[in-house]
């Protein structure tokens, strides 16, 4: 293979003077608006501060970049070219949680990763949000019956759009998230509907024969996630 | 080739006798497998054993490790194969007592062995003697209990540390001014992949160890398929195993295991469809592999990781038209497919050949962007090298393997399906770095596609009264008792295989599956060590481990 550039890539080079042109022409009308006309004359507008705020909110969200199972993979086309989430200002993803405010769970959750995923949902500043995507982070989907699997990511965390399907489709996930954008500009917020796990300091658990075992192993105040099998869901 | 190893090859495959006659006495019994003969050996001469087959014999490739726990003992099977004929096999089995199920590691023979045998120990109980590191792998270090052996109590609490990752070198720091230090990459890192934790030991800015901690995503696959009937319910979870749209690779392992299980012929009209539509989710897998890599490489959602996406769109359009779904297919069934291609058939061949029509050009574009840019290579050539005798002790197989100079692909050296009847190559390359993986997985999209462009013809022309998409299977499948069956199959990311022991019901007795990636993954380590940190996320980027399968 040679290093040299194909001619593919080659011979493109034309100066680029459409866009040029068009900036030329008309620069006035650019900044009259479809909104600025709908103010008429004086461009004032009086509404609530909250309600302002809520709206600005939901039109600009930053997804935190979060993969876990086989809906991250839809996750990815999602936001790609073709379905493209941005456009609907649901943002790029951030890598990091301190950036971010909405957290798209796709994926199965395991006992290994809850407590991960709630200290990197802690991390994320207020106000957040949670999207649901798939059956795995609503109920544990086809994995319900594993020995290893949280039963939905609500177990752990609060969570405010199902969107359900295995995986569900990119266009479904679009909906989601703008339905969730639609309640925050609107200034709702879903409820924890279970008791969720808790990271708890080791020392704080409720004695019992478990904890008497892991004693010699886990430290007082390590933190430490109890899973109550019988009580899921 | 040792004249021992002439000698025991014959025409027909492995002369048996003569492996009997090499094992001697440490041969307990011989019991016969579908796919190989199994020679019980005593849990203190695994070993020995294993050494003699591997230097005299020639299996060198540990294909998988498997434990299970009848009502009267533990066992494990080694399941031993060769990188140069895929058709010799062997098994080792080692019956353990139940109270006290040790036996010896097999971990000082194949490097491989170290991480199936523990996670033998983590999911079943096994303990083994003389293992270098004996600790659970894929669920959490606070388990109680080994959730695949049969007095597991499923409803009984369990509770999960979460410590922050202490620095295990913080005892033996040397003073403030040295330079080695401890990082944790994950488990919620974007060049991770997925959920994959890596404890690494930086001496300045060289990786000195790397650990890589795996369980994140362990969703009890095994336990799910031993929990559904062969018949149907067990076929959409291959599906998830390797998840990036590769599910008919996957769906055909366990297809191929059980249809040797249960003796199910597939019409050769079936076996062209999937064949077909199996390298159409090679190609949707490779792109992802590529598209990402080129993401870790340099920096964020770049051009070529759009670009791969949009070509992995067309894959699954075309896809989506065959099964329904775009990632899991669940379209394969025992004896064949679910249904035959969609109408308009013209139609859709014609997308196919669109999309194959364009695929040199978009590949020409890949390797404008990508091959010959000058950044990528400087970051890929000569790191992260796997030279061929660690790449077959940890058992690695697929791309990774080939890159490393190892011939080694199941499609064409036990073939099954349609491939022995096409022309197509087995793409290897010498170099065994970053670049020469990734060049493997170039060159296997366009062999794939000259795959699917022979199936199409010939499925164009197929007379219209012999489209017969399923053979005959009956509602309810009960394998004789105590069969048992390992099978592989070449998936994206390599030999994909499936164990499976039948129990006289209409489900298996045990089920294991043989992940490419887990092996994959556990040559990171020696890859690593003594490169960069940059070089150490390349690396990774370029084994494509998909985490659902890794731990399964
Ligand atoms: S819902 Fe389905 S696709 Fe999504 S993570 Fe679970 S198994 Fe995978």
């Amino acid at each position: 293979m040679s290093n040299e550039p194909r001619d593919v890539i080659r011979g493109s080079t034309d100066a680029q003077t459409k866009t040029q042109e068009a900036r030329m022409e008309g620069v006035d009308n650019r900044f009259n608006s479809k909104l600025r006309e709908a103010f008429g004359s004086s461009p004032f507008i009086l509404t609530k501060f909250d309600k302002f705020m809520n709206w600005v909110r939901g039109s600009s969200m930053f997804m935190l970049q979060f993969g876990i199972a086989c809906c991250s993979i839809e996750m990815m086309h999602t936001y790609a070219v073709k379905h493209d989430l941005d456009r609907f200002g649901s943002g790029v993803p951030r890598a990091s949680p301190r950036q971010a405010d909405v957290m798209i769970v796709p994926g199965t959750i395991v006992t290994k990763f809850a407590p991960r995923m709630k200290r990197v949902y802690d991390q994320m500043p207020e106000p957040k949000f949670v999207v649901n995507m798939g059956s795995c982070a609503i109920s544990g989907g086809p994995f319900q019956e594993g020995y290893n699997v949280i039963k939905g990511a609500e177990e752990v965390i609060p969570v405010d759009i199902h969107v359900p399907g295995c995986p569900p489709r990119p266009e479904a996930l679009i909906y989601g998230v703008v339905k969730m954008q639609e309640r925050i500009a609107n200034g709702e917020s879903s409820p924890v509907t279970v008791k969720p796990y808790e990271l708890e300091q080791f020392s704080d658990l409720k004695q019992d024969e478990l904890v008497d075992k892991l004693a010699s192993q886990i430290d007082e105040d390590d933190l430490v996630m109890r899973y109550n099998w019988a009580d899921s869901p | 080739m040792s004249s021992y190893e002439e000698q025991l090859d014959t025409a027909e495959g492995v002369d048996y006798d003569a492996i009997a006659d090499l094992l001697g006495d440490r041969v307990v019994r011989r019991e016969t497998h579908l796919n190989a003969e199994g020679f019980v050996v005593r849990p203190d001469q695994v070993a020995e054993s294993l050494t003699l087959l591997r230097e005299e014999a020639g299996f060198d490739h540990l294909s998988m490790v498997t434990a299970q726990d009848y009502e009267d003992r533990y066992e494990t099977i080694y399941h031993l194969t060769k990188y140069a004929d895929r058709t010799h096999e062997v098994s080792v089995v080692v019956p353990t007592d139940p109270e006290n199920p040790v036996s010896e590691s097999a971990a000082s023979v194949y490097k491989t062995a170290n991480w199936h045998e523990r996670e033998a120990y983590d999911l079943v109980g096994v303990e083994y003697d003389g293992h270098p590191d004996l600790r659970r792998i894929l669920l959490p270090e606070t388990w109680q209990g080994h959730p695949l052996s049969s007095d597991y109590d499923q409803d009984k609490p369990q509770i999960v540390q979460f410590d922050e990752h202490k620095n295990p070198l913080e005892d033996d720091h040397r003073g403030a001014d040295s330079d080695t230090m401890f990082l944790n990459i994950g488990p919620h890192h974007p060049a991770t992949h997925g959920v994959l934790h890596l404890k690494t030991v930086l001496d300045g800015e060289q990786v000195a160890d790397v650990d890589p901690d795996i369980g994140y995503l362990h969703r009890c696959e095994e336990q799910m398929c031993q929990q559904g009937t062969y018949r149907h319910q067990i076929m959409p979870y291959p599906d998830r195993w390797d998840y990036a749209s590769a599910g008919l690779l996957n769906e055909w392992a366990y297809a191929r295991v059980a249809e040797d299980l249960n003796d199910i012929e597939v019409p050769e009209y079936a076996q062209i469809i999937r064949t077909m539509s199996a390298e159409f989710c090679r190609i949707a897998a490779h792109l992802l592999a590529v598209g990402t890599f080129a993401l870790d490489i340099y920096g964020d959602f770049t051009a070529i990781f759009m670009y791969a996406m949009r070509d992995r769109e067309k894959v699954q359009n075309i896809l989506e038209d065959l099964t329904g779904q775009r990632m899991m297919f669940n379209y394969f069934r025992l004896g064949g497919v679910v249904w035959d291609l969609p109408e308009p058939r013209e139609e859709w061949f014609e997308n196919i050949r669109d999309f194959l029509d364009d695929l040199p050009g978009t590949l020409e574009e890949y390797h404008d962007l990508i091959t010959t840019n000058e950044i990528f290579q400087t970051r890929v050539i000569g790191t992260g090298v796997l030279d061929p005798e660690d790449a077959k002790q940890f058992g690695t197989t697929g791309p990774v393997a080939r890159a490393s100079g190892i011939d080694y692909d199941i499609r064409r050296d036990d073939p099954y399906g349609y491939y022995d009847e096409l022309d197509w190559n087995v793409v290897t390359e010498e170099g065994g770095d970053n670049y020469a993986r990734f060049l493997v997985r170039m060159q296997e999209v366009e062999e794939s596609a000259k795959i699917i462009s022979q199936c199409v013809d010939l499925l164009e022309d197929w007379p219209e009264d012999e489209r017969n998409i399923q053979s005959n299977v009956p509602r309810t499948l009960k394998p004789d008792p105590d069969t048992e069956v390992y099978r592989a199959v070449e998936g994206a990311k390599g030999e994909l295989g499936i164990y499976i022991r039948s129990d006289g019901t209409d489900k298996p007795g045990r089920f294991k599956i043989r992940s490419p990636c887990f092996c994959n993954l556990s040559a990171l380590n020696a890859m690593s060590k003594g490169e960069y940190v940059p070089d150490l996320v390349a690396t990774l980027g370029s084994l494509d481990v998909i985490l659902g399968e890794v731990d399964r």
